[in-house]
């Protein structure tokens, strides 16, 4: 991270995902109850899942950037700037100002446009094509809520596996972190975070984690309780099992279906956030949220321009409901199957 | 003793993938006033699912599909539902096999005996509970008074379970339908229950159609059996006939496997094989899969039902063959 | 029961020292009090200014007690929290308790209707789909909260400000009027917007409780009783679903408290919610401080209140 580039990062934290994904994919193919659930839930919510897939491809080639191979025209750039796959497809593309989607000329003053009829969903006040930021914003939302949730989630459960699997002062401890951090209203602990640690994308994703881990934390706390008390537990202790090994090969595989339930619901919830953390200032840059708090006041021009929040608003809530039906679904599909014990 | 409740070529059904699946397949039984006819089989035989089906309470998305319930003549499957909750708790009573769930856990148990009351009678709350509290001596709860405000979670199970007879008992029907009423209980607690209900049952003549699993149960106190498996009757008998002499090979199997029976150092018999699920059941007789007798027409046709001279009902073929050389010879 | 009550307050008494030292953390420690005063007073400001500026905010001191026992920040922020003695805005030196006053009026006037309506909403409508369990209404009902739930608040004012104000104008966008005759003209569409905002989630939630506590046993032995669907779902179900419900509302307190601030900052309420906004723009710590600390106060209050509650509608909580 000290002395590499962004974009390099960026890539390289690509592919490690991509390799986590196809890691976890071998893994879930190999164990019936996952397979039959990923079956199920595949013939259940097919349109949402596919929806979601959108988003993630676009989110990916949104995350490959690399130097060079700019065409000597195109006059808004840096030579030397990384740019995406995204950026390269809408490289060239940008306007003086405002036009209306499919327009020809300009939306103020009529001046004819560099690439007329070839906005979409139209430019913003700076020109750029918006339908190409809405692409972009999918790669925020993600790492928003990606990013965020695999922050939040190991944590609550370090804290309340260990909590309830240990019992004693650790617990006592823990109860009352949750205690004081679930007495502090989330938004406002968010705000009060971000002021102090600061305003750039890790530090939100961070505060965004930090007022999250909670309600997972109290309920894997919870869920350990109960299956500390489980006789496969008491047999792998007689059997002189180390504690350690007993947590992560008996109750992490009982909780992972939580844990996946969890993220998809934590996912929707955090983008939501970072709109209102948008909207007063404190939000991520390239966010949909901060395109829908930069669009908002020009609804009161007349002609009204619309496009813009349209866009952003239409993209956000669309993903949000993809996610929200794709994890009812899981939670339809995994829970009862952990509690009747067989399809 | 005169018929109370007829229930014919009952079909209870619940969807599945393959189409409604039969839980309750065809039965038919009789139950005499006053009589204790028991439904015995194993989990997942349907007993449970018939006595619901009486009363129609069989859970979403089961439905009961085609058959009769002849309460002294009027079929109970036709009634509007008003009607049938006139019938529920009044003329026909049921108590479950869970009392720690069965119970409403806010509510004392008092008021929910009162409730009982209350439904179907329309006298003040003082007279109610002095009913209720008259119940609660009857069924053997001490200090009925005090117990009367109590909360179910203050109760061990023995206690919850009285109290459930005492809510089902309480406006006197004409049927109790007790489903697995002890199998929850501890073995001593088992055998007070047993005890109040076959003293309350020759006390106030009501009939009950008891639901176990349990042949010891059966044998405490049914008057006749009726032996389930797989949905449908197998075999239907006065008790003493049918713990004696088994014709059904199921009841013979079952019979065999019980623990006092075998001497000590045999090794128990079992049947083999397992309860075939509703997508695996044989077109014939849904025994044939594990039946030592099975010969050819078993896994095909379905046996009819065979009565003989006692009014003991089998559905077997073997049985059949082994009557009709009887009778020729 | 009283030994019961008196653990749940000290338990709550010690969450607020905890939340106390929290702020402290974030605020003290993360950011430097020289950084807010030169947020306050400018990059340039000369060293006296600063200095100046802290004895008057009261940052001054050392601030851990180690440093120095009778004068730190810490006991002094402890004090001065416990006692409600907030002190000045960092940004424009007003005592920040004048306008906690005047705004508690505003926020309560937004936040209690929109309380007490959304559950006059909500319950009603969850028993309906509850009701019509697996039926075309039902499967409706839901997608239709999830649809609801997906879109964001902010979607929702500022699609209500367009829609109504400009388009229809019904009702004026924003502005506040306290006298009781113009108070409802002003909050109608926020209390609306907020409904409409909510009841998605809402719904989903209660339905879920209603479904729950419909498969249990005690209701199949009612019904086995004779008793009514009608009297099954107010009398027993209604009464054991009251205690998910019940916390449910408590912890909605704190959303009441941050979706008043989108609500009041765009519709101009100048409630709590404004404050707290106005104090990010202005990077006010001391206000926002405070603003957090209230917040928490009321959301502990809220959580006992509510323990205290389960004591009343749950029989079997009153043995602990």
């Amino acid at each position: 991270m000290m002395g590499l580039e962004a974009h390099v990062f960026s890539n390289a934290v690509t592919v490690v995902l991509l390799v986590g994904a196809g890691v976890l994919v071998a893994v879930v193919r190999r164990q019936r109850l996952w397979r039959e659930a990923a079956h199920q839930l595949w013939d259940r919510r097919k349109l949402a899942i596919i929806v979601v897939g959108l988003y993630l491809g676009v989110a990916l080639l949104d995350s490959i950037a690399w130097k060079g191979g700019i065409p000597e025209d195109v006059l808004d750039v840096l030579p030397n700037a990384p740019l995406t796959l995204i950026d390269r497809i809408f490289l060239g593309t940008k306007e003086a100002s405002y036009s209306a989607p499919f327009a020809d000329v300009e939306f103020y003053g009529a001046a004819p446009l560099r690439q007329p009829g070839s906005h979409l969903l139209g430019t913003d006040i700076l020109g750029r094509d918006v339908f190409y930021l809405a692409l972009k914003g999918a790669r925020v939302a993600l790492l928003i809520g990606g990013l965020t949730s695999l922050i939040a989630i190991p944590l609550a459960l370090l804290f309340g596996v260990g909590a309830g699997y240990f019992g004693g002062r650790f617990d006592d401890f823990v109860f009352f972190l949750i205690s004081t951090l679930a007495s502090m209203p989330g938004l406002l602990l968010l705000i009060a975070l971000i002021m102090a640690m600061g305003r750039d994308t890790l530090s939100v994703c961070v505060a965004l984690g930090v007022t999250s881990w909670v309600g997972f934390c109290r309920l894997s706390r919870a869920e350990t309780l109960k299956l500390r008390e489980l006789d496969f537990v008491s047999a792998a202790r007689a059997l002189g099992v180390p504690e350690i090994r007993i947590v992560i090969r008996h109750i992490l595989p009982n909780l992972a279906h939580l844990i996946v339930i969890t993220f998809v619901l934590m996912f929707s919830g955090l983008v939501l956030s970072e709109v209102v953390l948008s909207w007063l200032g404190i939000g991520v840059d390239g966010s949909w949220g901060q395109m829908i708090d930069g669009a908002r006041n020009e609804l009161s021009r007349e002609p009204v321009i619309w496009w813009n929040i349209a866009a952003a608003g239409s993209a956000l809530f669309v993903l949000i409901l993809a996610v929200n039906i794709v994890g009812d679904g899981i939670r339809d599909v995994l829970d009862p199957r952990m509690q009747k014990g067989s399809p | 003793m005169s018929v109370l409740l007829q229930v014919k070529n009952l079909r209870t059904t619940f969807p599945s993938a393959s189409g409604p699946m039969p839980v309750v397949d065809d039965i038919s039984f009789d139950l005499a006033r006053g009589e204790v006819l028991a439904l015995v089989g194993e989990s997942g035989s349907g007993k449970s699912m018939t006595a619901l089906s009486i009363l129609r309470l069989v859970p979403k998305p089961g439905k009961v599909s085609s058959g009769s319930v002849l309460l002294a003549g009027e079929d109970l499957l036709r009634l509007p539902v008003t009607e049938m909750r006139r019938v529920r708790g009044a003329r026909i009573a049921m108590i479950f096999q869970e009392p720690m769930t069965s119970l409403n856990p806010v509510v004392a148990v008092g008021a929910q005996v009162m409730e009982a009351i209350q439904l179907h009678d329309p006298i003040n709350k003082v007279d109610a509970r002095s009913r209720a509290r008259a119940l609660f001596a009857e069924v053997g709860i001490p200090d009925p008074e005090a117990r009367l405000d109590a909360y179910p979670h203050h109760l061990s199970g023995g206690l919850k379970q009285r109290v459930m007879i005492a809510m089902a008992l309480s406006m006197r029907p004409e049927i109790l339908i007790a489903d697995e009423p002890t199998t929850a209980l501890d073995v001593t607690v088992q055998a007070q229950i047993l005890t109040l209900l076959r003293n309350l049952q020759r006390e106030r003549g009501t009939a009950i159609l008891l639901i176990t699993h349990d042949l010891g149960i059966v044998n405490e106190l049914a008057d006749r059996v009726a032996v389930m498996y797989a949905g449908r009757l197998v075999e239907v008998a006065e008790r003493k006939a049918l713990l004696s002499n088994p014709l059904h090979p199921y009841t013979q199997g079952l019979l065999k496997s019980i623990p006092s029976r075998t001497p000590a150092g045999e090794r128990l018999p079992e049947i083999p094989g397992v309860v075939p699920s509703p997508d695996q059941w044989p077109t014939g007789c849904r025994f044939s899969t594990r039946c030592p007798l099975c010969f050819e027409p078993c896994e095909t046709i379905q046996p009819e039902e065979i009565e003989d001279s006692a009014g003991r009902r089998v559905w077997c073929h073997e049985v059949e063959r082994s009557m009709d050389a009887e009778s020729s010879s | 029961m009283g030994a019961y009550v008196i653990r749940r307050l000290l338990y709550g008494v010690g969450v607020v020292l905890g939340v106390l030292f929290l702020l402290f953390i974030l605020f003290f420690t993360v950011t430097k009090p020289d950084d807010i005063a030169r947020r306050a007073l400018g990059e340039k400001a000369p060293p006296e200014v600063i200095e100046q500026w802290k004895v008057n905010h009261g940052y001054d001191r050392d601030l851990w007690p180690w440093q120095d026992w009778n004068d730190n920040l810490l006991f002094d922020h402890y004090r001065r929290m416990l006692t409600f003695d907030f002190g000045l805005s960092d940004a424009d030196d007003s005592p920040i308790m004048d306008r906690i006053k005047a705004g508690m009026g505003p926020s309560l006037a937004l936040t209690v209707p929109l309380l007490v309506f959304g559950l006059l909403l909500a319950i009603p409508l969850s028993l309906l789909v509850a009701f019509f369990r697996e039926t075309y209404i039902d499967r409706m009902g839901v997608f239709l909260c999830v649809l609801a739930m997906s879109v964001s608040m902010l979607l929702y004012i500022i699609g209500a400000q367009f829609l109504i104000g400009k388009i229809l104008r019904w009702y004026p966008i924003s502005g506040f009027d306290p006298s009781l005759l113009m108070l409802p003209r002003f909050l109608a569409m926020p209390i609306m917007v907020g409904l409409i905002g909510g009841v998605g989630g809402d719904v989903r939630f209660y339905r879920t409780v209603f479904l729950e506590e419909s498969s249990r046993d005690f209701v199949r032995t009612a019904r086995a009783k004779g008793a009514s669907e009608s009297r099954i779902m107010t009398r027993h179900i209604l009464r054991n679903a009251l205690i998910p419900i019940l916390t449910n509302v408590v912890l909605a307190i704190p959303f009441l408290f941050t979706g008043a601030l989108l609500l009041e900052a765009f519709f101009g309420i100048p409630g709590l919610g404004s404050i707290t906004v106005d104090a990010i723009a202005a990077n006010d710590f001391s206000t926002l401080r405070t603003m957090v600390f209230i917040g928490s106060l009321l959301l502990i209050v809220g959580q006992i209140v509510t323990d205290l509650c389960y004591g009343l509608v749950d029989p079997r909580v009153r043995l602990e």
